[in-house]
């Protein structure tokens, strides 16, 4: 295996930080596991601008799986504060969070996740259809998404007619059609080869450089090396937070 | 806004279950067939029950709706039948009578009365004979409540009637048996070996409840039924038409008060004769009809239990299948309420398929059934189709409401870790 070639120093362009998006303090989350309980954060606090670009690191059982799902308003702590542009996360029910995820958060998952039925056009469009979008509007928005992941001609293709970058490309077309606050993304390159994976990395970073936020979580240092600031998990705590 | 947004999942929720059928034909089908099965036994048992109230109303019709029948036994069955046994016969003349009271009555309901005797009689012309054929005697007025119409010739006229003279009127059966291929009009036929003019042959009615047969009889004026026959106590009636048949309670008690007069009872006796109607044919097969339609309901409510058990698997399955996309849409912001819809839409899209299978193989089934048998009364109506399709939407929804509910409780974050 090729490792991937890390981008030179002087390619760099670090973004100034804008104002707070993510904002949490103290945070803890524990699972009940049969009689016993899991814990998974022991007091996690993090702030994440706008115009950021983070890798979440950390080995497995690290609670940095735990800590993304939290990121991504999918789950909630236990105790703790988490404000996602000023709004109390903490307390939401789960419509409301499902309306923060749709209108404020970009998954791109390692395994893509696209619906296998529906065309490139139609699996970007499905945010838009959440946020009750008109279709018009909608397919235009969506265009849009796949032209800035360059598969302007690929949009009426199925996932199993495209290859693994393509996938993944619609998959970062899909995240961003929303215009979310934060594009999150987890192992983003888990399941494509090094090639292509230096490929979607390189995508990122443009995407990131055009002004997106984004928050990668990955147990590769290659990966993570693309971001501006790495943040290391153990034990479910805060190890190291570093601005590279 | 909101309802801009459930109008899109939707849209997109029917999408998806268009092409997850696609793309599940055959499963799809076999959880359609229990609901097709249902939907059919819904539709088949509809018209059943629809085709014998058309046949019976049919029936009735012959009766004439507008006809009160004075006479000795109700048509019900009794228990004190010795109660009745021991009435008075009605006499052909009791129609006189009534008659008088009628035209002394202002504003009667009533506008006739016309006696009517029967008997059984044999038949010849030449070497043609028929037995066992139902003979009515009755007067010139029968033509006033006599729902039917004639092949040939006419009735026999009031002056005829009352003078007694040997013509008659054969149903069409008869008149077929008697003389095959050729008119029967002025032909002569020996009733009980007395001969009789025919100056009329009724058209065709067929029979009454399977019966007995309109087509089969005869009728001659009464004067020359009760010179050759006699009158048979229990065989004489009279005939009452209504003027309003929407007021025919009031008819009725007008017609037992008429015809307490004419039998002279005090106030305190007992009616000794009963006023028929076809009404009450119609509450004695109601019975039978609810029976139909409790068994019928029976069967449909298993048919689409079967079939509602079906769909729950098979959206159970669908939703353990699709464990993860349900994760992804609700990771992207599908609300609890989207993922029930969906799912929803999914088990409706089959149990409608399997509804409208149902409706499309009970219209053939019908189409078929009344190709080969012309005469049975079968009449698929619009609304039972709207019925049997809504009803398998209901099946739908109360197939898939527990899957889909489970499908929109699931945990994003443990749908989407789903293997």
């Amino acid at each position: 295996m090729i490792p991937p070639a890390a981008p030179s120093p002087a390619s760099r362009v670090t973004r100034t930080p804008g104002p707070l998006v993510i904002d949490i303090e103290d945070v803890v989350k524990l699972y009940p596991m049969g009689a016993e309980t899991i814990h998974a954060l022991r007091g996690v606090s993090l702030k994440i601008r706008r115009n950021e670009y983070l890798a979440i690191m950390g080995p497995s059982g690290s609670g940095k799986s735990t800590l993304m799902n939290m990121l991504g308003c999918l789950d909630t702590p236990t105790t703790g504060r988490y404000e996602f542009n000023g709004r109390n996360v903490a307390a939401m029910d789960d419509d409301e969070l499902a309306d923060i995820r749709n209108r404020e958060i970009g998954f791109v998952f390692q395994t893509f996740n696209l619906l296998p039925r529906s065309n490139a056009l139609r699996n970007v469009e499905l945010p838009l259809v959440y946020s009750g979008m008109a279709p018009e509007e909608r397919e235009d928005r969506a265009r849009e998404a796949l032209e800035a992941v360059g598969l302007g001609n690929r949009m009426h293709h199925k996932p199993n007619e495209l290859s693994g970058g393509q996938r993944q490309r619609v998959a970062i077309a899909r995240a961003l059609v929303n215009r979310p606050s934060i594009i999150l993304a987890d192992e983003p390159t888990g399941n494509l080869d090094s090639q292509t994976g230096t490929e979607i990395m390189a995508l990122f970073n443009d995407l990131y450089e055009r002004g997106n936020t984004i928050i990668v979580v990955t147990h590769e240092e290659d990966i993570a090396r693309h971001a501006r600031r790495i943040v290391r998990l153990r034990d479910g705590l805060l190890d190291r937070d570093e601005v590279q | 806004m909101s309802t801009h947004r459930l109008l899109y999942e939707a849209n997109e929720s029917w999408r998806i279950a268009a092409a997850q059928i696609r793309a599940h034909k055959l499963r799809s089908l076999l959880t359609a067939l229990g609901v097709i099965i249902g939907i059919v036994a819904v539709t088949l048992m509809g018209t059943a029950i629809r085709g014998m109230d058309i046949s019976f109303e049919n029936n009735l019709a012959m009766l004439g709706d507008d006809i009160l029948y004075v006479q000795k036994w109700p048509w019900h069955n009794v228990e004190d039948w010795w109660n009745y046994a021991n009435r008075p016969p009605i006499r052909p003349e009791d129609a006189d009578s009534l008659n008088r009271v009628i035209a002394s009555t202002p504003n009667s309901l009533l506008e006739v009365a016309v006696p009517v005797c029967a008997r059984s009689a044999t038949l010849k012309a030449g070497d043609a004979q028929v037995n066992g054929i139902y003979t009515f005697g009755t007067s010139g007025d029968y033509s006033r409540i006599l729902a039917v119409d004639f092949r040939e010739g006419r009735l026999f006229t009031g002056p005829e009637a009352d003078a007694g003279r040997q013509v008659c009127v054969l149903g069409c059966d008869v008149a077929d048996a008697l003389f095959p291929g050729r008119p029967a009009l002025d032909q002569t036929v020996l009733i009980q070996g007395q001969p009789f003019r025919v100056v009329g042959v009724l058209v065709r009615q067929g029979s009454f409840l399977g019966l007995f047969s309109f087509d089969n009889q005869v009728l001659m004026p009464l004067g020359a039924f009760k010179k050759y026959f006699g009158v048979h106590s229990t065989q004489a009636e009279v005939r009452v038409k209504v003027k309003d048949k929407t007021r025919l309670e009031e008819a009725k008690e007008e017609l037992t008060g008429a015809m307490r007069r004419v039998r002279a009872l005090l106030p305190g006796q007992r009616d000794n004769f009963t006023i028929n109607e076809q009404q009450a044919f119609k509450e004695q097969l109601d019975p039978v009809k609810q029976g139909i339609a409790l068994a019928g309901l029976f069967i449909t409510g298993l048919a689409l239990f079967v079939g509602a058990i079906g769909i729950m698997n098979i959206t159970f399955v669908s939703v353990r299948e699709r464990t993860r996309e349900i994760g992804t849409r609700k990771a992207l912001g599908a609300r609890r309420k989207t993922i029930l819809l969906q799912f929803l839409i999914e088990s409706v899209s089959i149990s409608l398929i399997g509804g409208v299978a149902g409706v499309l193989l009970t219209v053939s089934l019908c189409l078929g059934v009344r190709a080969a048998l012309p005469s049975l009364p079968i009449e698929l109506s619009p609304a039972l189709i709207v019925i049997g399709l809504f009803v398998a939407v209901g099946t739908g929804i109360a197939a898939g409401f527990a899957p889909a509910w489970s499908a929109s409780r699931l945990n994003p974050v443990e749908a989407l870790r789903y293997e």
